[in-house]
């Protein structure tokens, strides 16, 4: 089966759509996190995820509409993690570990009550990118602008906070308010990778595209946009080698982030491109 | 009549319930060059966070610009450079020009390439601030607190690790600003000797407040001979500026 083929079925052109905004949006919001040294915060929402999908699947509410019913409770957890870190006698990587666990332990609990694993909630285990729905891919496009428009009306605030938050605060910028924002960002970003690339491989989408392109040592707004390329680059050529050679597309898409990393990796070590 | 730009009245400030400032009250007013100076842990960098919002005191109030900090919103006045530059991120994607304009609108780029030339740095504007040099990172910190020329500049330990020539260059170009701009200057040091040879006004800082007042008042003063000691009195006073004293 060739590439023109594949594209030519209509959950293959939802995936790549749905993969390119959920990607765009992970790596958007991933460059702030990794450089502020939250990368693994996808990791604890992840989690927090697990156990509100094991809640959503006790409930019995339709697996059409999991994705959004997850959302409030990560949301949640996101702005817990937030406080948390703030009061300073909490580290951030600890405040991703206490709510983590909480999350993963909550998540095992209720499926044991629930009667055991259920195929629906190892599906959000391991993602799968060909089921996404009609639901999810207009969810992904709202929050692709909204991710996008916040990174262009607050670039400035994102940038200076990122640089050094105490620094940001003398010069005016409302930095719990721009906190707020970007974590409730990354609560919705981490549902929506959940998708694509399965609970387990949800910070990979997060942390791998903003990392190769930090490896570019180029500018702040074209490290951004290198890193939604990478991320871009990876879903599309991601989801059409799983295709094709018949693998989980989350894990493949996930793979091809660590490609690209090892390519520019490779490339630096090129003595004519060193600086 | 002198116009007031940082009020403070009565500020008390704990941390894990240690007291690590009493009771201080002060003003600075409009065109003032106050050094302020203190042994380690004496509170030096805390008064300044206070007065600039970043940590909230228990006890007192601050005013900045005749108002209520928490009501003050005119942030572009005040021009900042803080202590800590060695916990930059060294692999922090931002070129030196970023990091400058930082603040300030985009179509200032004149201003930048002044700023950046004036700390001596014009040609590394292009550069990645993770790339530079500690004393070359500094620089260019201190190109973006002088870039959108604010009238009141607070520098907490800013000279630390320049060659003696930059020193320099900085401490005349702030006493330039201070002197024919009017830029009202707040400076935090160790440097009890260099302090007196370019601020007007002292405060000194030991949780409390010790001494505060003209150098003139601070090297006539009995009582801070006693508390400092002849010699360390005198190192101050020596290098104060002459053109001060004749004022």
């Amino acid at each position: 089966m060739g590439i023109c083929e594949i594209l030519h079925y209509d959950f293959v052109q939802r995936a790549i759509l749905a993969g390119i905004l959920i990607g765009a949006i992970s790596s958007l919001l991933g460059v702030f996190l990794v450089l502020r040294r939250f990368s693994l915060i996808g990791d604890g929402l992840a989690h927090v995820t697990f156990g509100s999908v094991a809640v959503v699947l006790l409930i019995g509410i339709s697996p059409f509409y999991v994705t959004l019913a997850a959302l409030p409770i990560v949301m949640i957890s996101s702005l817990v993690i937030l406080k948390l870190t703030s009061t300073k006698r909490i580290q951030g990587d600890a405040a991703i570990g206490i709510v983590s666990s909480i999350g993963i332990a909550s998540g095992i609990i209720l499926a044991s009550l629930s009667g055991g694993y259920n195929l629906d909630l190892f599906s959000y285990l391991f993602g799968n990118i060909l089921t996404v729905n009609q639901t999810e891919l207009l969810l992904a496009f709202i929050v692709f602008i909204v991710v996008a428009a916040t990174v262009i009306f607050f670039y400035d605030d994102l940038f200076a906070l990122t640089f050094d938050e105490e620094l940001a605060k003398t010069m005016g910028i409302k930095t719990g308010k721009i906190n707020t924002i970007l974590f409730m960002l990354t609560a919705v970003a981490a549902v929506l990778a959940m998708r694509v690339a399965g609970i387990m491989l949800v910070s990979a989408m997060l942390i791998l595209p903003p990392l190769t392109a930090l490896q570019l040592s180029i500018s702040f707004r074209m490290t951004i946009i290198a890193s939604l390329i990478f991320s871009v680059l990876s879903v599309i050529s991601g989801v059409i080698i799983s295709f094709l050679l018949n693998l989980p597309a989350g894990g493949t898409i996930v793979i091809m982030n660590v490609v690209f990393l090892l390519l520019v990796f490779g490339v630096k070590k090129i003595p004519a491109l060193q600086r | 009549m002198p116009v007031n730009l940082i009020s403070i009245d009565d500020l008390t400030f704990f941390y894990n319930g240690l007291e690590i400032l009493s009771d201080i009250s002060f003003t600075v007013n409009k065109g003032d060059y106050l050094g302020i100076v203190g042994p380690n842990g004496s509170g030096k960098s805390t008064l300044i966070k206070n007065i600039l919002g970043i940590l909230k005191p228990q006890k007192g109030c601050i005013n900045l610009f005749g108002q209520p900090l928490n009501m003050f919103r005119k942030w572009n006045k005040i021009g900042y450079l803080p202590q800590r530059l060695s916990a930059l991120n060294t692999h922090f994607p931002s070129t030196v020009e970023e990091i400058v304009q930082m603040g300030i609108s985009k179509s200032q780029s004149q201003k930048i390439k002044k700023a950046l030339e004036l700390m001596g740095i014009g040609h590394l504007a292009t550069r990645l601030i993770g790339e530079l040099s500690y004393g070359e990172q500094q620089r260019a910190m201190l190109a973006r607190t002088l870039v959108g020329q604010p009238d009141l500049l607070i520098f907490d330990e800013p000279t630390t690790a320049l060659d003696p020539e930059t020193r320099d260059i900085f401490y005349t170009q702030i006493e330039e600003l201070n002197r024919h701009k009017g830029t009202t200057i707040i400076l935090v040091t160790h440097d009890t000797g260099l302090i007196g040879k370019y601020a007007r006004h002292l405060l000194y800082l030991d949780k409390k407040i010790i001494f505060c007042g003209t150098f003139k008042d601070f090297c006539a003063s009995a009582d801070m001979t006693g508390f400092f000691g002849a010699i360390s009195q005198h190192i101050i006073c020596h290098q104060h500026d002459p053109l001060e004293r004749k004022q």
